[in-house]
């Protein structure tokens, strides 16, 4: 794996946003009481350990059986303390819930083992998206088959996403650069690997990139290439070796051995056949029923850019 | 075992011998040696793939294992401590052992019943083993759905696994309830019962009303994958996240399960080792069954980010507070015990003021996690993994060792070796520290947990982490060796070497077949050192 991001403190990732500032008080706020009360007690603990510790076997101890007043306080001091942080975590809580009017709102859907985004005007991407700086904007996200979990520590905000039916994550980000996105609910194989960065940008510099055509010009073997490093690189690397699917070395015109028949010479239908419907024809060795199907999700653009990428693959 | 008993005299141990009496036996205290050698031998599993998934994780990028292998580690590790280890670690081992005895009781009050709760425990693990052949599970202990609707085969198995283990926990709990209100000796009030039976009791309860609880939830899974019909994959039509509320309905009383019997154990030693009465009996009996009472409504609060409404969350945050309480109240009263005692610091009381202090940090993370807001950012991260080993591991498995240490001569006749034992605390004390304290920062950095692989910045406290687990995995291993070595070598103990109070010490030890040479009659509370 790699990052260049930005991770702030050595304790905490770098706040991006107002809440992420307001988390961290409260964070810092019960790190502070908590420390406090391991030292009373553990401290107490320790004290009266030593201090009373037996000398004698013929030792005799006072029977204090209890004392009201004292067992009064250490239920009262920390109840109110409870209630302190349970309302300051309830305000926190509201605000990370509840997304301003007029956010920006970006289709996110999750899917084995990849990201993938939806702007209002059709521009998408996979595996990375834009955000402008300043401005409220608000996820609507669902999943193709499992759970999934949307998580971007420099918002200190998460949220899950469900399969059949729409959850929301919102956030206004207060500084340029760009932040890791993690899965956090376990989704099976590649579940530390279904990463994404969130680039946040200037308004002029957001909006050049959501008119931009970010194929424009590029032959198509090497828009393959830009798909493959988003969507299939998560189980398919590009020499023999196995990931989660088959190594993709040499693969464009070999002879292939499938499951439960005959051998296919691997070619432009066969590879958009796979992208398409890959539980048609699997290959010997490899369970069905893994790889999801990626139809609806690459333009007629990509998938023969993929193809044409594939034929380069020595 | 019958090599390991210490006295001539006429014991539960040598009353009869051969492998056949040991698996019909009906006496409570052999079915509690036969749980304490089922557990151990389940402990040594699970603790074997926590070492792998340590291994795993010393270096980012693959290491030793590929993903699919690490996935399924991660898997066995919980599943096997959970419902091997942990839950049945102290009701099942200890309690069997020492709940009749100090009642002032025969046996418990259904000892067929009991035995067959030991098989369920067994059958039940067979069934979760045979998943190894069928591609093995890689769910999480959690079995989310729909990925665990759609995963390899083995799931299935595993889940009919935890199913079958689940009725060895009910009829454990059912016999523990009906053993404490119908099987007391003479005088034996409830107000006069030692506190590991006030803990125990309370957490029979809870296996009763909540584990039958996981037993359909886990059901319908499987009729779900079976037969296809739809109640958690929304493509059937079904709610993915209602198995989340179905599945902590059980699983977060589970956790009192787990932790309340320890808080039982560490009573009994506290009062030992410092020969004085407890401070605030009542206040700590009534905390474990309010604790217990409680614990039923603040399962969503595993489910802050899962899509269940704010409302909802804020009001698991509340009653999740509400728990904090009684919890405090206990630490504060074990504590308050100490006070002008006199404290000896053999080996249990050493894991019982370990328990203590780990208990303490992981009750403090505790409280931020019910925190709403705090939790957002720390779900399913690092620091909620460090929070809960610190509890079960920190918390149970230091109060499970001191109880082992403690009970040892009451069950052997024999004493452990005092140095050894020490060492053993040590290494596991030291080494836990330095395994899970570096993941609360990890959490707080964002890395999330079931993760195979992760970025560079984590890579330091990680190797931390790992040089610490496999410290623990030493500590264990000497304590392994403390306990076989005190089999057959230990000193001999002695009926009482302790000096303890409560009735299971008034009789001989190894105690014969009955427990009591004469019927004890009681006549003041369990800890009345004057």
């Amino acid at each position: 794996m790699s990052s260049a991001i930005s991770t702030g403190s050595k304790f905490m990732p770098y706040a991006a946003t107002e809440i992420a500032k307001e988390y961290d008080s409260l964070y810092y706020f019960l790190l502070v009481i908590s420390f406090i009360s391991c030292v009373l007690v553990i401290g107490g603990l320790i004290f009266f350990a030593v201090k009373y510790r037996r000398r004698s076997e013929n030792d005799k101890t006072p029977y204090i059986s209890h004392n009201t007043t004292l067992e009064f306080l250490w239920s009262f001091i920390p109840f109110v303390l409870f209630m302190v942080v349970f309302v300051w975590g309830w305000i926190l809580f509201h605000k990370l819930r509840t997304a301003p009017e007029g956010s920006l709102e970006i289709a996110v859907q999750a899917q084995k083992w990849d990201w993938s985004f939806t702007y209002k005007n059709g521009r998408s991407s996979a595996g990375e998206f834009y955000v402008p700086v300043n401005e409220p904007v608000r996820l609507v996200m669902t999943s193709k088959d499992v759970l999934h979990s949307f998580y971007v520590p420099a918002f200190r905000n998460k949220q899950d996403v469900v399969p059949g039916r729409y959850t929301s994550f919102w956030f206004k980000a207060n500084a340029e650069g760009s932040y890791q996105v993690f899965c956090t609910e376990y989704c099976g194989d590649q579940h530390s690997a279904m990463l994404a960065k969130v680039h946040v940008v200037t308004r002029p510099q957001f909006e050049e990139w959501l008119s931009n055509d970010p194929y424009k010009g590029l032959p198509l073997a090497e828009v393959g290439q830009k798909v493959y490093q988003v969507r299939c690189t998560a189980c398919h690397l590009l020499t023999e070796k196995v990931n989660v699917g088959p190594g993709f070395k040499a693969i464009f015109g070999r002879e292939q051995k499938i499951q439960g028949g005959p051998s296919v010479v691997v070619d432009e239908n066969y590879i958009r056949e796979s992208i398409l419907n890959p539980s048609a024809k699997v290959v010997a060795g490899f369970p069905s029923g893994v790889m999801p199907t990626f139809a609806g999700q690459l333009s007629e653009q990509e998938l023969m850019g993929l193809i044409e990428f594939l034929k380069t693959v020595k | 075992m019958a090599t390991g008993v210490a006295s001539a005299d006429h014991n539960y141990l040598n009353e009869k011998s051969g492998l056949w009496s040991w698996l019909t036996t009906l006496d409570h205290k052999r079915i509690g040696i036969m749980y304490m050698i089922s557990v151990m031998v389940f402990f040594a599993l699970g603790g074997a793939f926590a070492m792998l998934i340590r291994g795993e994780l010393f270096s980012p990028g693959p290491t030793i294992m590929t993903a699919k292998m690490y996935n399924q580690a991660m898997t066995f590790h919980g599943a096997i401590m959970v419902f091997m280890v942990i839950i049945p670690g102290i009701p099942e081992f200890l309690g069997n052992f020492i709940l009749p005895m100090q009642l002032g009781a025969k046996d418990v009050a259904f000892p067929r019943v009991n035995l067959m709760s030991w098989y369920c425990l067994m059958i039940g693990a067979a069934i979760a083993f045979i998943s190894l052949i069928y591609n093995g599970s890689d769910t999480g202990w959690t079995f989310y759905t729909p990925y665990s609707v759609t995963t390899q085969n083995g799931t299935i198995w595993l889940v009919a696994g935890a199913f079958i283990i689940g009725f060895s926990s009910v009829l454990t709990g059912l016999n523990f309830i009906v053993t404490v209100h119908k099987l007391r000796a003479p005088g034996m009030t409830f107000w006069r019962m030692p506190l590991f039976v006030w803990a125990l009791y309370s957490t029979a309860i809870l296996q009763v009303l909540a584990t039958p609880v996981l037993a359909i939830t886990l059901l319908l899974l499987v009729v779900e994958r079976l037969f296809g019909i739809g109640i958690f994959d929304p493509n059937l039509g079904g709610d993915p996240v209602l198995f989340q509320h179905f599945f902590w309905f059980y699983s977060h009383p589970a956790v009192y399960i787990m932790i309340l019997p320890a808080m039982g154990v560490v009573s009994e030693l506290i009062t030992t080792y410092s020969r004085k009465t407890i401070f605030g009996y009542k206040a700590i009996a009534l905390s474990s069954v309010g604790i217990a009472a409680v614990s039923f409504f603040v399962w969503g609060h595993h489910m802050f980010v899962s899509g269940q409404s704010e409302l909802a969350g804020v009001v698991f945050s509340f009653i999740t507070m509400l728990v904090g309480v009684p919890t405090a109240i206990k630490v504060f009263n074990w504590v308050a015990t100490l006070y002008r005692g006199t404290v000896r610091f053999d080996s249990p009381l050493l894991f019982a003021l370990g328990f203590l202090f780990l208990f303490t940090i992981g009750g403090v993370t505790g409280i931020m996690l019910a925190v709403a807001g705090i939790d957002v950012h720390f779900h399913d991260t690092y620091f909620v993994v460090a929070h809960f080993h610190y509890v079960m591991v920190g918390g149970t498995l230091m109060a499970i060792m001191g109880g082992i240490y403690y009970w040892f001569p009451k069950m052997f006749g024999r004493i452990c070796n005092e140095f050894w034992a020490r060492i053993s605390f040590v290494l596991i004390f030291v080494g836990f520290n330095v395994t899970f304290f570096p993941q609360f920062i990890l959490g707080a950095m964002g890395m999330p947990r079931r993760y195979f692989d992760y970025l560079p910045e984590y890579t330091s406290l990680n190797k931390i982490s790992s040089v610490g687990a496999w410290t623990i995995g030493v500590g264990f291993l000497v304590g392994l060796w403390v306990i076989l070595h005190a089999l057959k070598w230990g000193k001999i103990s002695g009926d009482n070497p302790w000096g303890a109070k409560t009735l299971e010490w008034q009789t001989s030890s190894p105690p014969p077949h009955e427990n009591f040479h004469t019927q004890p009659v009681v006549t003041a509370g369990p800890y009345e050192y004057r």
